[in-house]
């Protein structure tokens, strides 16, 4: 079991007489990109911010390598190495690629009580570490603003990695990007993932996930309908359960006793 | 750095040093926030030497005359630029000034307490009327417009309450005698590099009075603060851990949150920088003129943010340059005194001021927009 970088064991999130989670289990290895699917409301975010150490599960258990672990708060999970990137990115469109990139852990230099901002040193290696990902930054004294989506959604990934994140815990990277911007961020997830980090990518882009994933989670309404390798489950059969392929179907009809009615 | 991202970095990209070299030095400076404000300030230069060149708008007096009020200015002005980049404003400034003049003049005329522990107590008070600005802010989550503003009232109205109360007046005379001896007074009441006007005098390059001593006895204290606190600013701004979280705070508040910027806390101390300055404002203007007047310091707020605007401040915050506010400053203060010495009737001021500035900020957001978006 060991084996395991990060495991979630039946965790279930409660919000007064609201079930946000219920018994959702989860096991992630070294190298392996899980998605995790679900549509709005299906408790996504709330395990994102269980896994980040903003909730605390009410009831299960979350294994780190084998160790039984209790985050207590968000610096808590990220000193064990889950490093999460929000929606929104916490970049800021008006400060530069390294400004942002060291933004609350700015490296210093210099006496020990009158300690600088070592911005070359920062220069640097934000512009090393986009230069891997293929971002050309001719000067990372120019403003995030001036980045394409996908680009910005790379930089806040670097930037987790860069800061010892072991499981990378991804929020709809993909969502607000065109197709090209999307593939750029997928091929660096899984280029990240080869290096051997742990991926959890949240979307409700199944065509983003199923070419990524390894594996996949379905949540709905909080619960868990499994976890599925990708050799086990097609494209059609994910967005199904993922959709609640009920609620389509019954749709379907709806709109054909509509179209009865109205001609 | 952990093993991993140490394996994932061991890729090093050559031709990145190649490329860093390609950006232009001019580029560079033309992507800077004060590029408006320094330009602008060469404007005002070149147009006050055309009109008012043969004047004595130039010489040594009237060089230090604009010089000191742009000073004056410049000391809030920058205090107020810092706390727009950290996304707030203070509009108590003005009224802090006039406050910090009676926390001077009151316990030192009337209670007798020595000057230097006056002052030591305005600046304490100043920390407190920071303090409690800021952590009103950052714990209620209001505007600081609206919570400043009140601040503005009540600290105006407080001013003149206790001073009437306690003096039966409105102002506070009688401190110049005091300056004397005082350990803490000279740094806000003496002219600097006095030798070197003196021996301009005696060499006939400046004017002299008629008993030989020269017009301008040397620089003003306004001037030397001035400059120390543009070159602190930028420092912080640009050096520091602390300036970083500044620019962060007030680009992003929930973003600089999520990666750990304490956020109030930096927001807080911004809070105390400007009342702070307010009060170094406050004790040279208090000194120079020996007296307090509750009414010191109205509209001064405006005129700073104004100032911090001019010298590319953005009004939403995270964007701007403490070195802009300082030539912002220096444009309002080069032309308020310059218009004397022109032909222009002084009432068309305002109305100068008021374009200048308009210009200034049409440029610095086309600047802005050139430097911080995807084109």
């Amino acid at each position: 079991m060991s084996e395991n970088l990060i495991e979630f064991n039946n965790i279930s999130k409660f919000f007064g007489k609201v079930i946000a989670l219920k018994d959702v289990t989860m096991k992630l290895k070294k190298g392996e990109i899980m998605c995790l699917l679900g549509d709005n409301g299906a408790g996504k975010s709330t395990l994102i911010k269980t896994l980040a150490g903003v909730h605390k599960p009410d009831e299960g258990e979350i294994v780190i390598e084998g160790k039984k672990t209790v985050f207590d708060s968000p610096k808590d999970a990220l000193d064990m190495g889950i490093g999460t990137v929000y929606q929104d990115l916490a970049l800021v469109p008006l400060m530069s690629v390294t400004r942002n990139f060291f933004m609350g852990r700015e490296p210093l230099k210099g006496l020990p009580f009158l300690k600088t901002f070592d911005i070359e040193k920062a220069n640097q290696i934000a512009a090393e570490r986009m230069g891997q990902i293929g971002i050309d930054v001719r000067d990372p004294s120019q403003a995030v603003g001036t980045m394409s989506g996908g680009e910005r959604q790379c930089l806040a990934i670097s930037r987790a990695i860069y800061f010892g994140a072991k499981v990378l815990v991804l929020d709809e990277p993909t969502s607000a990007l065109g197709v090209h911007q999307a593939s750029m961020v997928l091929k660096y997830v899984v280029k990240a993932a080869s290096q051997g980090l742990a991926v959890i990518l949240i979307t409700h882009n199944v065509h983003h996930a199923y070419p990524v994933g390894n594996s996949f989670t379905v949540l709905n309404r909080g619960k868990s309908l499994g976890t599925f390798n990708k050799k086990d489950i097609s494209r059609e059969e994910l967005l199904g359960m993922m959709a609640g392929g009920e609620e389509l179907d019954k749709l379907e009809v709806e709109l054909e006793e509509m179209n009865r009615i109205n001609n | 750095m952990s093993e991993k991202a140490k394996s994932i970095s061991s890729k090093k990209t050559s031709g990145q040093d190649e490329r860093l070299k390609e950006v232009s030095k001019l580029r560079l400076l033309l992507n800077r926030p004060e590029l408006g404000a320094v330009g602008g300030a060469i404007l005002v230069f070149i147009f006050f030497g055309i009109v008012a060149g043969d004047t004595g708008m130039f010489s040594a007096y009237g060089t230090l005359n604009f010089l000191d009020v742009s000073a004056n200015l410049g000391i809030i002005a920058i205090a107020a630029a810092m706390l727009m980049i950290g996304g707030e404003f203070d509009l108590s400034i003005g009224s802090m000034i006039g406050f910090a003049g009676i926390c001077i003049a009151i316990p030192a005329i009337y209670w007798g307490w020595p000057l230097w522990i006056s002052i030591i107590f305005a600046f304490a008070m100043a920390v407190l009327v920071g303090y409690f600005n800021g952590i009103l802010v950052v714990k209620t989550g209001l505007p600081s417009f609206i919570v400043t503003l009140a601040m503005l009232f009540i600290l105006r109205g407080a001013t003149l309450a206790i001073t009437r109360l306690i003096t039966g007046r409105t102002q506070v005379p009688g401190l110049r005698v005091l300056i004397e001896n005082d350990p803490i007074a000279w740094m806000f009441a003496t002219d600097t590099f006095k030798w070197l006007f003196t021996w301009l005098g005696s060499m006939n390059l400046i004017a002299l009075r008629t008993d030989g001593t020269p017009l301008a006895t040397g620089i003003p204290p306004s001037v030397i603060w001035f400059i120390a606190a543009t070159l602190f600013a930028t420092w912080i701004l640009m050096k520091t851990r602390y300036g970083n979280w500044i620019f962060a705070s007030g680009g992003d508040k929930n973003g600089a949150t999520n990666v750990g910027v304490p956020v109030g806390r930096v927001k807080i101390s911004l809070f105390i920088g400007t009342a702070v300055a307010a009060t170094i404002f406050a004790t040279i203007q208090v000194l120079d003129a020996g007296s307090a007047d509750t009414m010191r310091g109205n509209l001064k707020e405006l005129e700073a943010i104004a100032a911090a605007v001019v010298g590319g401040c953005l009004l939403t915050g995270g964007y701007g340059s403490a070195i802009g506010a300082a030539f912002g400053a220096l444009i309002f203060g080069t032309v308020s005194m310059g218009i004397f010495y022109t032909d222009v009737d002084t009432d068309w001021f305002k109305v100068f001021l008021g374009a200048m500035m308009l210009i200034a900020v049409v440029f610095n957001n086309y600047i802005r927009k050139r430097v911080t978006e995807s084109k």
